[in-house]
């Protein structure tokens, strides 16, 4: 009997490992196959979107929800490996250069904390950024190699060019901070500690930032189509076709080399994204009261400046505010003629217009002053048409009084009433050209990202690539794309796919854009990856922690 | 042999392994766990105390006690094949226990006492799991104390029941949704955790000896509520946001039912070496509606969980050969119906129909002493099953996927006669 006994300890040991099996585990690699490819190493390369950017900052909530994070995860279930991501060293996002924030030329901090949506006695606020002291020092070079070589900022160029990873040139602009952070040396490029990797498969979404700069400047840089020298190229201007052309090639080539295969993803419209859609053309309210009073007034003075744009048979510069239905905002648009002058000879010597000067409580004397400043105010001014994007940049400006324009007039010899009069933006002040892209800059970067996607899509043919439709995917989601327990849209803070910086996606848009990659693989490798639940994956962060 | 078996028992102690099922735990004595816990018509230790309290007075020692402890190692197992998650539970352990007693006071009469853990659970999935807006964790134990008297009103026939006096506890575990984090990326979840709840039921039992080879039993043990008043819920890693719950700790009020359970059975011995057992029990879980958790924070909204159970049976077979004179050898088979419904099958209560497969062995040390030990394999179907009370947004979000899960129960007891 004791015999017997002394073997239960024992035996309870044993239990332990006896555990339950699945008929087909997954956790066995018993489910799915890997078809054509080869996961092992899988690298990522691109810009913000592939580096997991949202919410305007890089953090590492938000890395960990990286498409291509997403993606290693359902490898991993066909004998996909690590994959290793350059984490920042907080949740915050903000960047420093030697302990100090790095500055633009304004003296504005570049690289901010992300941002959250704040809220006051339970109704949500707006995007304001996270309070705290960031923690990740750009010169606190981390040991890689790293699966996910996604940069942001990068344009297609620049994961080619040496020294993008170079301390050195991160203030003069020539190196990207966020690739000085892991560059496996000053000199290399993205692409060769890509390469190095010798990545079995590879993803590919770059070309973004070839047009986005342009667009989120409001098309204050330059078209660059004609000019192949990318050295010569400012950060807002659009990248030559042919450039983005040629370092796409390259970067394929380069990748394919050692590759069973990899993904590419096009460059979606940005009437997709909600950074250019959420601010409608025709904000001004009539039923708003304060806006209301301002009407007769405001299609007085318009009404004066209005004649001189009939005289010179422009009437698609006629400008007025509609009592019944929204108007739309006031624009600076550089394409159009500039009539200052004319405006000004007009209005300077007409008694109605004298009479009207006088009404504002001025002098008779002042009239041509004030129609020289209407004339350099309205020299290329317009109303918004539905065609034309007002930017989100624009939703804390519009209706607010320019307090440098104030300052400008008064020194000019207005009365600070008066100059306040003529400094509301959008309304009596045209809004500038960075909050605006006029039809004219919409098709500057229509043209550029449909021959970037023809590029895209015929390199993705050509070498038996896997291709995502981005642009299309993005259509899908501006009408909304559901799932159990939501609806995902591009309706800004609320629709679940975009960030709170209206530009980055979210970590739900982020799983659309990895369960979309899954099927385009699966068709073209002939594995059958599952796809993720998209209702596992978050959205936006609430807090107050704001300054 | 003393150093043996202390040793055995701290191991099973202290060894990490789980114990998950539902909350029922078929435990209570070993003899009667080596024979598929089929007991209502046995009389042959103070484990009767449990099984059917009428049966006491036919214990023919003055004063005899059983003791005993179970280890339960219970694995589950997730996974879903449309999204590639899976997941476990972690190794806890379990350890229901049981102390009965009877002592004769008269030939007509005996008292009686059962200390015992009939309800139970631990259930440890990982942190955050795909799962954890359901449970993270969730460890419950309710300890059934009961007085008992036994009064032969004939040779054929006797009654007895008791009192039950409850003490149970709570601990649970789960995620405030599925995306929902602090501003570190943590995820929000609120636990509830009560202890020294109590309540009182009661038991009721017969036995009828028509023939001296043949007891047929019935006994029945009320539904308790454990109604937990004023425990503390805990809400961490909430954002700092006017938008959502506050972190910190409020006031909750929840009710548990432990189910009444109804079981009629019989026992059979054809000759001194052999004898056989069969138990019906059916468990009235359809009281088990909803786990409804109202928080005294006006600002948090009641947790609505419906649970939906059905009343469910099971089947106990169980044969008994006397080897030696000092060496019993047991052997049973049980049935488990299920009391979860279809698209109820919430992961904190992960159980589908079971078979339990038991065997055992009594040795007499001496006249007065012996050792009981007990072995149960818990086998469940793997099982795709869902649940669909799970509301986000107003939308039904069900959580699928396939469970396969076991269980093992070594268990060691004693008992002693005077």
């Amino acid at each position: 009997m004791k015999n017997y006994i002394k073997y239960l300890p024992l035996l309870a040991l044993g239990l332990m490992g006896c555990e339950p099996e699945f008929d087909s585990g997954i956790e066995e690699n018993e489910v799915y196959t890997q078809g054509e490819a080869d996961f092992s190493t899988y690298v990522a390369v691109g810009n913000s979107l592939t580096a997991g950017f949202a919410d305007n900052a890089l953090y590492i909530q938000g890395q960990q929800n990286s498409y291509p994070n997403i993606l290693a995860g359902q490898f991993e279930l066909v004998g996909g490996g690590e994959f290793s991501q350059p984490l920042m060293a907080d949740n915050l996002g903000g960047l420093l250069l030697n302990g100090n924030p790095i500055l633009d030329a304004e003296g504005n901090n570049r690289f901010q904390n992300r941002l959250v949506l704040s809220s006051n006695e339970g109704n949500p606020v707006g995007p304001q950024p996270l309070a705290g002291d960031p923690q990740t020092e750009i010169t606190n070079t981390l040991e890689g190699p790293f699966n996910n070589m996604g940069v942001p900022g990068a344009k297609s160029f620049h994961l080619l060019a040496p020294g993008y990873g170079n301390v050195a040139g991160v203030s003069t602009g020539q190196a990207n901070p966020y690739f000085v952070r892991f560059a496996s040396s000053p000199e290399t490029t993205i692409l060769a500690d890509a390469t190095a990797q010798s990545p079995s498969f590879f993803s590919l979404w770059i070309g973004n930032n070839d047009i986005l700069g342009f667009a989120t400047s409001g098309g204050t840089g330059i078209d660059q189509t004609g000019n192949i020298d990318p050295l010569t190229y400012a950060s807002n201007d659009i990248s030559d076709p042919n450039v983005f052309a040629g370092a796409y090639s390259q970067l394929i080539e380069g990748l394919t080399a050692s590759a069973s295969g990899g993904v590419v993803y096009n460059i979606p419209d940005v009437t997709d994204i909600p950074f250019f859609t959420t601010v409608p053309t025709s904000p001004l309210d009539p039923t708003d009261p304060t806006f209301a009073a301002q009407i007769p007034t405001l299609n007085m003075v318009y009404g004066a400046i209005n004649q001189v744009f009939l005289a010179l048979q422009q009437p698609n510069r006629v400008i007025e505010f509609s009592t019944d239905a929204a108007s739309a905002v006031v624009i600076e648009d550089e394409s159009l003629t500039d009539l200052s002058a004319q405006i000004e000879g007009a209005l300077a010597p007409n008694p109605q217009f004298i009479q009207l000067v006088q009404s504002f409580g001025l002098p008779a004397a002042a009239a041509p002053q004030v129609a020289a400043v209407l004339g350099d105010t309205y020299g290329q001014a317009r109303q918004a048409q539905p065609e034309d994007l007002i930017l989100l940049t624009s939703s804390s400006v519009i209706g607010n009084i320019d307090t440098n324009r104030v300052a400008s007039l008064v020194a000019q010899g207005f009365p600070q009433e008066v100059a306040g009069q003529f400094s509301a933006q959008g309304i009596t002040l045209p809004l500038a050209d960075q909050f605006v892209l006029t039809t004219n800059e919409i098709s500057l970067i229509d043209n550029a990202r449909a021959s970037y996607n023809a590029t895209i899509q015929g390199l993705a043919q050509a070498n038996n690539l896997a291709f995502v439709d981005v642009d299309g995917l993005l259509q899908t989601v501006s009408q909304g794309v559901s799932f159990p327990g939501g609806i995902i849209t591009s309706d800004f803070v609320t629709g679940g796919g975009f960030s709170l910086d209206g530009v980055h996606l979210t970590p739900r848009g982020y799983a659309l854009v990895a369960n979309e990659t899954l099927r385009a693989i699966n068709r073209t490798y002939g594995s059958d990856l599952p796809e993720v639940n998209l209702g596992d994956y978050g959205t936006i962060t609430l807090s107050d922690d704001v300054n | 042999m003393k150093n043996f078996l202390i040793s055995g028992l701290l191991l099973i102690l202290a060894t990490a392994s789980a114990y998950a099922g539902g909350y029922r735990v078929a435990a209570q004595g070993q003899r009667a766990l080596a024979m598929g816990h089929a007991g209502v018509g046995v009389v042959n230790s103070a484990e009767t105390a449990f099984f059917n309290p009428s049966g006491l007075v036919y214990l023919e020692d003055k004063f005899t006690v059983s003791a005993g402890i179970t280890g339960v190692f219970s694995n589950v197992k997730w996974q879903n094949t449309s999204t590639g998650q899976f997941a476990e539970t972690q190794q806890d352990p379990g350890t229901p226990f049981y102390f009965h007693a009877a002592y004769k006071v008269t030939e007509w009469m005996s008292l009686g006492l059962s200390v015992s853990t009939p309800f139970g659970s631990s259930v440890e999935w990982e942190q955050d799991w795909a799962g954890s807006h359901l449970v993270n964790d969730i460890e419950l134990a309710a300890i059934f104390i009961q007085p008992l008297v036994s009064l032969k009103l004939s040779e054929h026939f006797s009654i007895g029941g008791g009192p039950i006096f409850v003490t149970g506890n709570v601990n649970f575990n789960r995620n405030a949704n599925r995306t929902l984090t602090d501003e570190q990326g943590n995820r929000s979840n609120i636990t509830i955790d009560d202890s020294g709840v109590t309540n009182t039921g009661w038991s009721a039992s017969f036995m009828f000896t028509p023939v001296e080879e043949l007891r047929i039993g019935f006994n029945y043990r009320s539904e308790i509520l454990l109604n937990a008043e004023g425990g503390e819920a805990t809400f961490a890693n909430f954002p700092n946001s006017t938008l959502t719950p506050q972190n910190g700790t409020t006031a909750f009020d929840a009710t548990l039912p432990l189910p009444a359970e109804l079981t009629m059975g019989f026992a059979y011995q054809p000759n001194e070496n052999w004898l056989f057992a069969f138990d019906y029990q059916r468990a009235f879980w359809d009281v088990y509606n909803s786990l409804d958790i109202d928080f005294a924070d006006p600002n948090v909204p009641t947790s609505i969980n419906p649970r939906n159970y059905k009343n469910a049976s099971t089947y106990r077979f169980g044969a008994q050969y006397k080897a030696t004179d000092n060496l019993m050898l047991r052997v049973g088979y049980y049935f488990d119906e299920s009391p979860v419904q279809e698209g109820f099958f919430a992961p904190e209560t992960p159980r589908n129909d079971g078979n339990g497969y038991t065997a055992g062995l009594s040795f007499q040390v001496s006249e007065k002493f012996a050792i009981d030990a007990s072995f149960l394999y818990l086998r469940f179907k793997e099982v795709d099953a869902s649940y669909d009370s799970y509301v986000e947004n107003g939308q039904s979000v069900p959580f699928r996927g396939t469970y396969k899960s076991n269980a093992l129960l070594p268990g060691i007891g004693v008992t002693y006669k005077l």
